[in-house]
This record gives structure tokens, C-alpha cells and sequence, in this order.
């Protein structure tokens, strides 16, 4: 079928807080299908002020249609017709498409990479630009729960940093820091939830031993895990702290952490997280 | 001050919830979890908050414990026991008792209160944020409306399970105690982030986002935790590195004693 022509659209109609930008998506696999949803159902941007070329797989376009966002033909014009590029290709084509794009690109744009492993040195050598911000956002964006980290190049402004901060926050939380912590980082943001899937996993199995049917302890576990998080999060005491209080003298919550103990409960994560992040080092 | 006078209101003047459903609720004890329920009811809508009653008269504004200390701490006195043959001549099959009192049989709801028209709730920790995993027990004479309304009652704090009261020792294993297990791992998590070089507020907030993060979608995926692990271990990556060490060091095996030991110090208390 012929493609329809491409229009030009002016910046879109401001959002809540007035600042409007038209926000492209270099790459539209499932991590940018889920920044874009997100962003668009937080009302952060309208849908319209979205966009991705979907060429190398048309049936992702009809992900991106499905909630508002444009599709262009190319990446190319995806690059013209945005104000922040996100790349968001496979950490192996970075460079390749970065070399590509690097024509259109100018200071007048912010780039934001979400790629693995890649690091600012490299996406400012590529592109030949020094207005980048890198994001290390992980898994749970598909839920919009995600833990996000970035850190500035250097000629990123503060409104890029607030640009890029209201983006993630429609996903999850962010964070900015250092590139020098991005190893860390990704030993326990971007690792960690696997760890979690074990342990819930366990905590089922342990409810089963207890005595309950497999699909009860299952929803169970998950849930206890999600609103203990919540609580961390929320009350914003230290795990400590919460731990103290709800662990009554000879109560069946001691007896439990007594097994954990014994059992060098934190002692191993804080080997698998620092293991993690070992291996994110010799990686890179 | 001089006590407001009391008008009864009839039942069909609690405005109709949006489902058409309008009840009034009675809270007979004041304290923090009757009220993250009844705000989580209120914030909801499942009722309106006008449908929503309690009496605090145990522990007036100016806090004084004592008094509710006094009721605690007397020798083989149960409050709930107490609670409920005081209000015995009041109660009727027109009503239904939700309990939600740790470690209180059904038996003895039943016994106490004269009434067979009974759900137990076994609530945890985290109704104070809204995120509660609650499991409730029918007793005799609850019918299918009453689950329905409880359930309705406890998802504005949570997720709800109905299962019989036999399980309950393990549920409290589990539900019961399980957050604290998960305070452990947010704290040990933030421990790792700072041995890996980050700052420990960094850490920290990684730590609990990532755990609420994992826990998401766990429950929203529906699938298997097993397969979720497999998806996110890319070959000699830095995740199948930190699962390792957590096999090495029998971490789930721990997870499994932790919840079997809190079932079985739960059994032996009651």
C-alpha cells in the first residue's frame, strides 16, 4: 500500500505543564513501546507528539498506531521531526545507526540512549554530539514499575535532565547519577529482579510446605513482596526499622528471620548483586 | 464537650454505592488497621465514608495508652473474647461480624459471640499502604453476598483469597511474616549496591523499586516466576552471574525454611 505523505507537525499542543516537545523513538521494540505508552497514558505527552519509523518490523507499528503514536517511513525522518531521540536499537547496532544519523543530528536536539552497555563516551563519539543523556532504565518499564538511572553528557541542560526525569517517571522511578556507578547499577537494578523472582518463587514453595494449595501460596508470595516493597518505598523507613517493628518476642516473624539468619540470607544477596556487577565490568 | 446526639439511620439512606450496593460499616476497636481499611473503603468508593462508623472511645484524643493498656495487660483476658460477650445481646443473623483479630479461631468467634454468620479476615502489614494480602474464612451461616462484600472491602487495601480456615497457620507463615523476610532483602540488596560502589540512598531506592518492580510483574504477567528468571538471563550475562551466587548460598532453600519455621511457631502458639 502507498505510504502516507509525511507532514511536518509543528510542536504538539502543550501538555499539562505547558512544555511541549515532540519526543522519536529510533528503534521500536518493546522497551520504547513501553516509555511510549507510559508516557502517553500519563499524559506527559500527547500521543500525537510520538513517533517511530517501524521499518524493519511493520507489525510494530501497529503497536505504536494502536495507542495514538505516528509512524514515519524512516529514521531519518524520525530525527526531523523530533526534538528527543530516543535510541532505542539493540546495543549492537548502536554505533552503525548513530554513524547513519549523524548528519542530521545537531545541538538544536537532545539524544537519549537507553542501550545497554553503552557507554557516553562512545554515543558522543558516534553521533558527534555532547547533548546526550543515558538511561539505564529495566525490566519492570513493561509494567511501569521500573527502576531508571541516567546520567548527563555534557552539554545536557537541566531542562534536558527534567525532560528526560518526566519521561522515565511515567514508567517508574528515576534516578540520576554517575556513569562510573552504571556497573553497580546494573548489578542490582538491572539484575536484581530475577533475584526477586527466586525468592518469590521460594516463598511459594515455602507455603506449599507449610500446608497451602500451590495457586494460593503463589499469589501470596507476590503480593507480600509487592506491598513490603511498598512499604520501603512509602514510609521511607529504614528495612531495619520496618523489620523491628513487626516482629513480635517469640512471635512467628522472628521464628522466620531466625531461619533467614542461620541461613545467610543477606549475606548471598549482597554476593549476587556484587557478582552482578563484576561480570557488568569485564562486559564492558 | 457533650456527646452529639445519635439519629439511627435507616439502610437506604447510605447512598448507594456505584455498584448499587450500600451498607453501613462498623468498626468496634479504632486502631491503625481498622482505619488503613476504612480509608482504603473510603478513597475507593466502595462506600461512601458516611456509610462508615466507629466508636473510639477507648483511646480519647489525648492518647492516653494506659487505659488500653489496662485491657491488654490483665491476666487470661482476651479483649476480643471480652468484645464480643458485651456486644453479644446487640448481634443478630441481620448482621455480619468480620474479625479481623490475629490468631482468633473461628470456634471461638462463634462461641464468644453467639453468632454463626461470620467471616475471619487475616489482613498483613502492608494494608497500611494499600498493598495487603488479605485471606478470609466463611463461617456457618455467611452467605455468597457476604464474601462478595468482604472482598470488596479488603481489595480497596489489597488482594483477597478466600481459603478455609485450616490453612491459616501457613498463611500467617507466609503473608503473615513474609514482609519482614522482604525487608531483610531490600536492606541486603542496598548493602550490595554500596559493596558494588554505590551510594547508599542510590542503593536504597534501586533496592525497593526494584523489589516492587519484580513483584509487579509477577502478578501482572501471571506467568511462572521460574520463566520469568529464564527470560531475563541473557548467556554468561550479569544476572545468570548474581543467580549463581544466590544458588551457591541456598537462597531460596532459606526462603522455604524462614516461611515453614513462622507456620510452625504459629501452630504452636495457638
Amino acid at each position: 500500500m502507498a505510504a502516507p505523505p509525511v507532514q511536518p507537525v509543528p510542536p504538539a499542543a502543550a501538555a499539562v505543564n505547558g512544555d511541549a516537545f515532540r519526543l522519536g523513538f529510533v528503534g521500536a521494540g518493546n522497551l520504547a513501546e513501553s516509555i511510549a505508552r507510559g508516557v502517553a497514558a500519563s499524559g506527559v505527552l500527547p500521543a500525537s507528539a510520538i513517533r517511530t519509523a517501524p521499518h524493519r518490523r511493520p507489525e510494530r507499528g501497529e503497536a505504536f498506531a494502536s495507542f495514538g503514536a505516528c509512524l514515519l517511513q524512516t529514521n531519518a525522518q524520525v530525527v526531523d521531526d523530533s526534538d528527543v531521540i530516543v535510541i532505542s536499537v539493540k546495543p549492537q547496532i548502536v554505533k552503525q545507526v548513530l554513524l547513519e544519523l549523524r548528519p542530521r543530528l545537531s545541538e538544536e536536539k537532545l539524544l537519549v540512549s537507553i542501550a545497554a552497555g553503552i557507554k557516553m563516551q562512545d554515543l558522543q563519539d558516534w553521533s558527534g554530539q555532547r547533548r546526550i543523556i543515558r538511561v539505564m532504565p529495566n525490566t519492570p518499564s513493561a509494567v511501569g514499575q521500573a527502576a531508571s538511572v541516567m546520567c548527563l553528557g555534557e552539554m545536557a541542560t537541566q531542562d534536558d535532565e527534567n525532560r528526560v526525569r518526566k519521561l522515565f517517571s511515567a514508567i517508574g522511578k528515576v534516578w540520576t547519577a554517575e556513569e562510573k556507578y552504571f556497573d553497580a547499577v546494573t548489578g542490582l537494578s538491572g539484575s536484581g529482579p530475577a533475584y526477586i523472582f527466586l525468592a518469590i518463587e521460594a516463598m511459594a514453595d515455602g507455603g506449599v510446605a507449610a500446608g497451602l494449595p500451590r495457586d494460593l501460596a503463589l499469589g501470596l508470595a507476590s503480593q507480600t513482596v509487592l506491598g513490603a516493597a511498598t512499604m520501603v518505598s512509602q514510609t521511607g523507613k529504614h528495612p531495619g526499622q520496618l523489620k523491628d517493628q513487626v516482629t513480635s518476642p517469640a512471635g512467628t516473624t522472628i521464628a522466620g528471620i531466625q531461619e533467614l539468619e542461620k541461613g545467610a540470607f543477606r549475606g548471598t544477596l549482597i554476593s549476587a548483586v556484587v557478582a552482578a556487577a563484576k561480570r557488568c565490568r569485564e562486559l564492558s
